[in-house]
Parts: C-alpha cells; structure tokens; sequence
C-alpha cells in the first residue's frame, strides 16, 4: 500500500479535556462547587484549605480530593477533620488528569457535598496544562518563592481566577514586591483576584473565604 | 512538562485515526508543540518508542513543529516573541500582556501505509 497523509489537527490532550467536561456537568447536576488549588510544594495547599474547612465547615458539607505523588501525608492531616477525603496517589506522576478525578468522584456522595477542594500535585508546570473539571482555579504563591514566579511559570497564573499570596507574616524578611504584585498578575489575567493571606495568622483570609462563599452563591 | 501522559494521548489519539483510515502502518507523525508546553523531544521520543510497541506505531517517527510564545500588548495591540521571561511591551514598556502563541500541542498530520 502506498503512503498517504492524513489531515489530524486535533489536540493532544483533547480527550482529557472532554473527560474533564463530563466531571464538571456531573457535579453541576449535584450543585456541588469544586475549586482547583495549585502551587509549588510547600506554598500552603493544605494549611489554607485546612483554615477553609474550619471556617466552613457548619454551614457547607466539604470533601477534599487530595493528589499526592507518593505519601499520604495531606490525606491524613484532611481526614482527621472527619469530612470526606480521596487520596489519589500518582506514583510518581507530575500531574492530575480528568480520569483520575473521575474516579475520586465516583466514590463520593455528590447529593451530600456542596463545596470540594481538590489539592493538585505541588507543581506549578504541569498541573496548569490538564483540565480537571473544576468550576475555579486557584493558585499559591508563597512569598519566600519570590515575585518573579508569574514570569516564570505564566501558565498557572493565566489559567487562575484567583491567586492566593500566602506566607504574609514573613514579607519583611523577603525582597517579595507585595504592593506591585496585583499588577503583574492583572497584566497576564485581568479576571483574576489576588488575596495576600497568612495561613499561619489567618491575616487576610476573610477576603478569600468571602470569595468562596461568593463562587458558592 | 508530562511526556509519558502526552505520549499516552498522543498515540491512542495518532491510532483512533489510523484505524479511522484503515492504515496498516503509522510512518510518521508530525506535531505542533508550542514553548510553553515545555515538551522535551528526547522525553517524547523515548516514551514513543516504549509505548508504541505492538502497535501499528511501533518504528513511527515524531515530527516537532515549534511555535514560539507570543504576546500581545493589550494596550498598543501590537504582537511581540517571548524573550527571556520578559513580559513588557516592547513599545509602551507596560505589562497589560496576553499570551497568544505557544500554548499549541497537537498533531497536524501523520504519513500512513
């Protein structure tokens, strides 16, 4: 047989993309809200999520979907808050993908949960390329990790809709430029919200969790 | 970035169409990757190789097409490359900036038998 072309142009992560359409039309059926948290290791996605399940957690039924590429270490920290917590372990695995959290919410009781965190992989390259289904993203940004990160990994930060400055308490130590922050990020992303907090101190969070309760309403 | 999952969607994507198209042999594929994929050939390449054994891609070679990141100033409205991480414009220095380019990855076309 003779060699012939054949026209594609399909994307290649399409079918990640479609699957993560089918998470977020099943979770619109169960009126539960899903936030997508991403930063580098380190940057505070379990400490800020666990202030959120504490301010929350007598007024909305919470779950959290936590990625980790080995260890169960977050898992374990979330589910001594006795709410409902899915460990996906990636073995390795730089990232989360659609099918990965398909399966996490397969296993929960979607009619018994109005808001769900899903803890991404501590990596701000590659979680931000894979669609998983959630209704927001967020991202961390710690102060020690400096200012210039936007630049360097725009993705993330153009895929946020709200970036969450963590680690406040420490800015006097560090060269991070707080008052020019907003406009870097509104530069690449006009829509996005940015929140300087201290999950330490709880400095600032009532601004994040109003937003929460906004994307809730 | 991600190569082994890339390649993963790549190949199953690469033969949905060959199958579509009743090939009995994938030759070559080429791809579009844009720069702020973060593709790694070599990476792709190795995984390629691996996961296309036992299948009508197995000896198929991978194409890149690079695009460059692109920018546009929200501001002047006018298009610019990325260079070194710098995210001005070039003509009103200010950073109202979108990116526009280098975000591509997909297949264009692929050479069957």
């Amino acid at each position: 047989m003779s060699a012939r072309t054949l026209s594609i142009k399909e994307n290649i992560l399409g079918a990640n993309k479609e699957k993560a359409e089918i998470n977020r039309k099943l979770l619109d059926r169960h009126r539960t809200l899903m936030i997508n948290i991403m930063s580098s290791p380190g940057s505070g996605k379990t400490s800020l999520i666990l202030r959120a399940i504490n301010r929350f957690r007598d007024k909305y039924r919470i779950a959290v979907i936590e990625g980790a590429i080995a260890s169960s270490i977050d898992a374990d920290k979330i589910a001594r808050q006795d709410i409902p917590a899915i460990q996906i372990n990636t073995a390795g695995g730089c990232h989360l993908d659609a099918q990965m959290i398909k399966r996490a919410l397969d296993t929960l009781d979607l009619d018994r949960i109005d808001l769900i965190f899903l803890e991404n992989i501590g990596n701000l390259v590659c979680t931000a390329d894979f669609d998983l289904g959630a209704h927001k993203n967020v991202v961390i940004l710690s102060i020690p990790e400096g200012d210039d990160k936007p630049h360097k990994y725009p993705i993330a930060f153009v895929e946020a809709d709200a970036v969450l400055v963590n680690k406040i308490d420490v800015l006097p130590y560090f060269d991070f430029k707080l008052d020019a922050f907003p406009e870097i990020i509104s530069g690449f992303n006009p829509a996005a919200k940015v929140f300087p907090v201290s999950a330490k101190t709880g400095e600032g969070l009532d601004c994040w969790f109003a937003w929460i309760e906004e994307t809730l309403a | 970035m991600h190569e082994q999952s890339m390649v993963e969607s790549l190949l199953d994507l690469a033969l949905r169409n060959a199958e579509k198209a009743n090939a009995r042999k994938i030759v070559s594929i080429n791809l579009v990757v844009g720069d702020y994929t973060g593709v790694q050939e070599e990476a792709a390449n190795y995984y390629f190789g691996f996961l296309s054994k036992n299948t009508i891609a197995a000896g198929a070679k991978l194409n890149y097409s690079h695009v460059p990141g692109q920018l546009r100033c929200r501001d002047c409205d006018i298009l610019f490359p990325l260079q070194k991480h710098d995210y001005h414009c070039p003509r009103c220095q200010g950073r109202r900036v979108e990116i526009v380019g280098g975000r591509e990855l997909y297949i264009a076309n692929m050479e069957v038998e």
